[in-house]
């Protein structure tokens, strides 16, 4: 299992869901010190859920940056809901991250 | 387009997984190509898109962007840019009480047009800005 780093914020009516995923999103393109090609190692799927319910999907290619930075905005969560985040790369692994709503 | 195929997911083999993802149009190696995977029919050009990201970007290993979608039923954004290897980075989809918007970070080859497409109900909006890259990050 990867590290996530996720913080979940409550402030005036909206909550503020940050997440920082550590993967290496490799395209299939570059070139290591020995001059041979790194193979594509990459998130394809990644969902969000409050509460156990989905709330954002996402589909994403190569041109992620590596280390994953997402920032969305939730309408319906209130101070100690459970946002989590799982994703699936294209190697078969996956990883998730939990945490609850704060008051910011 | 959301649906629950959250708490699914967990359960799929690989192969499944790799199935829902949008293979063609995110290999596809030029930006109509990419529009054609995903489905997009024609794209109206509108001014309810807010794109934040530098106007000039040192290195295009790592561009913060920002999207806003203003248009009332937003389902989808997607990003992508033009001159990339693969030009479709990200497909966004939100359920009701997600906002519209999303942060992320993304990689560009050299200076091209980021190009937003929206989804809502049947319809697809586009807006776009011009990022210049000094260093390429792909």
């Amino acid at each position: 299992m990867r590290d996530m780093k996720m913080r979940a914020q409550f402030k005036d009516g909206i909550t503020e869901v940050k997440a920082l995923i550590n993967h290496p999103m490799e395209t299939g393109r570059r070139k290591n010190d020995f001059d041979e090609t790194v193979p594509a190692h990459f998130i394809q799927l990644l969902t969000a859920t409050l509460n156990g319910r989905t709330v954002l999907e996402a589909q994403w290619g190569t041109g992620v940056s590596k280390n994953p930075y997402l920032t969305f905005y939730l309408r319906d969560a209130k101070v100690g809901d459970i946002v989590r985040i799982t994703w699936h790369d294209n190697r078969g692994e996956s990883g998730h991250g939990e945490v609850s709503v704060t008051q910011s | 387009m959301l649906m629950g195929a959250g708490a699914a997911l967990l359960m799929l083999p690989v192969q499944a997984l790799a199935a829902l993802w949008n293979k063609a149009a995110f290999e596809a190696k030029t930006r109509d190509e990419a529009v054609q995977g995903l489905a997009v029919s024609s794209e109206i050009p509108s001014r309810e898109i807010d794109i934040v990201a530098p106007d000039f970007a040192e290195n295009g290993a790592v561009v913060q962007v920002e999207v806003r979608s203003r248009i009332a039923g937003t389902e989808a954004i997607a990003i992508l840019a033009d001159r990339n290897p693969t030009p479709l980075i990200a497909n966004f989809m939100f359920s009701d009480g997600t906002e519209p918007v999303v942060v992320t970070r993304i990689k560009m080859a050299e200076t091209s047009n980021l190009q937003v497409i929206v989804k809502a109900g049947d319809r697809y909006y586009s807006a776009s800005k011009m990022v210049e890259v000094s260093l390429s990050g792909c």
